[in-house]
């Protein structure tokens, strides 16, 4: 019996960057051809210069059973996209061979070809279409479409005129009625309101335990666990484990690790436009502990270090748990009145926490720079890590996570006896 | 990667009983042919891509559709103006199979198949860049792209070969039995703007200054096709030379089915032959340009 989705054997995805590579242009590709012309005129000459080039995916092998539901984990720049667009047949690969049983959906984004022009009715259409369903299939699934999206009154409405809020809605809800025997799915769920959000969670479940075969590549750990039977976690373009799904994100967590240890100004494994970039981040107390260890409680200092400082720069510091969960976000305000300014800090932005309330154990911190504008500049996951040992919150001894809840904000107890 | 490994071993044992696989993507390289089954199934998207693009072209417009009688009665009103009377093509003209033809019914045949052409051949060859973001998303059978692009400049023209109708009709023109022939003109020029824009949008998406060779490769292929002026002002040992451009030979027969002229069978001859070839270089060009796509926009 054949109970095998998808085969992948020895798949590799090769770019080249920038110059040297393909030309980009009709002067590259003149200048490039006069260069080859003129060396074989010659008889020798330079060679051309050194391509820049990489393996986005290197000899990526794995199987998929029907009926799994697999979370394909991995930091930024792992190759989880390449292998999405490489399964979906957006792009080609350069090496390897992937053999599919069955009908396969790929929704990368939610909302693909929606037209701001065109109705709520015509772009159900529309997207349905470039989805890959049938005219038949959109007809007959439309008013449930229409029906999950909550939006019946704004149907023949031009989308440019929905919030963000209902385009999502309205996209996802075709894309939830995608109904293909395997369906991979990028990441589209961290969009809409929560109670949209968790709407659409629950029809992902549905879809999983249907039977279909599922590819989800996410960040989240917490959907991962919950949703997913197995796991394949990236590593620079290579299949670092195929495993259960826990084991997947216990793999991805410890990686991540791994990777905190690593000189940060030397990391690739960022997403932004790198105008400036994040090059140190240092955790200090008063009381004198190795760097990045803190106790509960204390009076904790952030350094977050930049290549150049940037005025109205918006800084995210998100710290999170073992579980990949984070749990405390720091965000500074250059709209408000709420930050100082110092100019003697020269490239370092630095924010303080008093009664630092993580209980004692391991976090990770990851860092985000923007522009005043919402302009990424530099998103960096597990740029550091962050021990927390015991210690006292205003006077009360804290040794350890209260039945692993991480929170210990300071409070006060009054008691009738 | 021990485990990895032992995935694959336990590929190739199960191989034996597994039925073929429904999809099986590998590298391609080189020339490749192109999978029309493919193209056929997804028919319904052609349609809407072209109905999206009506849709839209219209929408927020006062005037909506009559945009498409607009411009050419307006270009017909200044190449009279112009060309007709003050450079004096219009004494040039002649006679047409033994009657005369006004200049503005004789411009105007030549600019709707001219002004079906350039449209078409505009659109089509923005139409990858135009729609990136869909492919870089999505799989579809690309070629659907610029095909459909060519569904806003049709209705455009239909729009306006009906108003050629009532231009003849208020010039008391014949009407003869060749014109229910004369959308096969119209669907000779389609054919001949498809070549030419699929092989400009492959381009396009290679090397972004032909975004800029091809309203310049327009406006110069205009001159060298017989809209404004009857071909027969070009001296006898050139005429030759104007068949190798198909889209003379499209305005020449669409103006002989139009007006009831006679159809030069060998210059259409020439015109077909050429369009098939052009035609079949831009989709082996655009095949193998297309698979890359998502790598280079």
């Amino acid at each position: 019996m054949s109970d095998i989705a998808i085969r992948v054997e020895g798949v590799g995805k090769h770019y080249r960057l920038g110059a040297g590579g393909d030309a980009d242009s009709m002067r590259e590709a003149i200048t490039m051809a006069a260069g080859r012309f003129a060396r074989r005129l010659i008889g020798r000459g330079e060679p051309p210069r050194p391509k820049r080039e990489f393996w986005a995916l290197d000899n990526v092998s794995f199987e998929v059973k029907k009926g799994d539901v697999v979370g394909i984990v991995g930091h930024n720049g792992a190759g989880k996209s390449t292998l999405l667009k490489i399964l979906s047949r957006i792009t080609d690969p350069t090496t390897g061979r992937v053999d599919i049983w069955g009908r396969l959906g790929s929704l990368l984004e939610v909302g693909t070809g929606f037209h701001p022009e065109l109705t709520g009715r015509e772009n159900i259409f529309l997207n349905g279409a470039i989805l890959g369903m049938t005219f038949q299939e959109i007809k007959s699934k439309f008013d449930e479409i229409v029906a999950f999206s909550e939006l019946e009154d704004f149907l023949d409405t031009p989308v440019k005129r929905y919030s963000s809020g209902m385009y999502v809605r309205l996209a996802f809800s075709v894309a939830a009625h995608l109904q293909p025997e395997i369906l991979i799915v990028d990441e589209v769920l961290a969009v809409g309101d929560m109670k949209f959000q968790n709407k659409c969670m629950g029809k992902m479940k549905d879809v999983a335990t249907q039977g279909r075969t599922v590819l989800f590549v996410s960040h989240n750990m917490g959907a991962v666990s919950s949703m997913c039977t197995r796991g394949l976690v990236l590593d620079h373009g290579r299949v670092h484990s195929v495993c259960t799904a826990n084991e997947a994100v216990a793999a991805y967590l410890e990686l991540m690790n791994e990777k905190a240890k690593g000189e940060l100004s030397e990391r690739t494994d960022r997403e932004g436009d790198g105008k400036v970039r994040v090059v140190a981040i240092q955790v200090t107390t008063e009381s004198g502990k190795p760097p990045n260890t803190v106790a509960t409680g204390e009076r904790v200092r952030f350094e977050v270090t930049v290549d150049r400082p940037v005025a109205e720069m918006n800084c995210l510091l998100m710290l999170a748990d073992n579980h990949g969960q984070r749990i405390i976000g720091l965000r500074n305000n250059p709209e408000g009145d709420d930050d100082r300014v110092d100019p003697s800090l020269g490239n370092k932005l630095v924010c303080v926490v008093d009664d630092f309330p993580l209980a004692s154990g391991q976090y990770r911190i990851d860092c985000e720079l923007w522009s005043q504008n919402n302009h990424q500049h530099d998103s960096i996951k597990a740029a550091s890590l962050l021990t927390v040992v015991g210690g006292t919150v205003r006077g009360r001894l804290v040794r350890q996570p209260i039945r692993h809840a991480p929170v210990v904000p300071p409070h006060q107890w009054t008691l009738p006896l | 990667m021990s485990e990895t490994e032992s995935t694959i071993s336990v590929a190739s044992e199960s191989t034996t009983s597994q039925r073929p696989p429904d999809v099986t993507i590998l590298p391609r390289k080189g020339w490749q042919p192109v999978d029309l089954g493919e193209l056929w199934r997804f028919r319904h998207l052609l349609w809407l891509f072209s109905l999206r693009d009506v849709t839209v072209r219209y929408k927020q417009t006062v005037l909506g559709g009559l945009w498409a009688l607009i411009q050419p009665l307006l270009q017909v009103v200044v190449f009279t103006l112009f060309f007709g009377k003050l450079m004096g093509l219009e004494e040039r003209l002649g006679e047409y199979e033994g009657r005369a033809v006004p200049y503005a019914v004789f411009v105007l045949t030549g600019q709707i198949v001219w002004g079906y052409f350039a449209s078409l051949v505009n659109a089509s060859a923005n139409s990858m860049l135009g729609n990136a973001n869909i492919l870089r998303k999505i799989y579809l059978p690309r070629l659907i792209i610029p095909l459909s692009a060519g569904g806003a400049p049709t209705v455009d023209t239909l729009i306006g070969f009906g108003l050629l109708l009532i231009v003849m009709l208020y010039y008391a023109q014949p009407f003869t039995l060749l014109l229910i022939l004369a959308p096969l003109a119209l669907l000779m020029t389609m054919i001949v703007a498809q070549a030419v824009g699929i092989m400009l949008s492959a381009l396009i998406v290679k090397y972004r200054d032909f975004r800029f060779v091809v309203p310049f490769m327009i406006q110069l292929w205009f001159y060298v096709t017989p809209v404004i002026y009857p071909k027969h002002i070009v001296p006898e040992k050139y005429q030759m030379l104007l068949y190798l451009n198909p889209m003379a030979g499209v305005v020449d027969v669409f103006r002989a089915l139009v007006l009831g002229g006679t159809l030069n069978l060998n210059e259409l001859m020439v015109s077909v032959g050429i369009t098939v070839v052009m035609l079949v270089i831009a989709v082996f060009y655009f095949a193998r340009t297309e698979r890359r796509f998502a790598d280079i926009s």
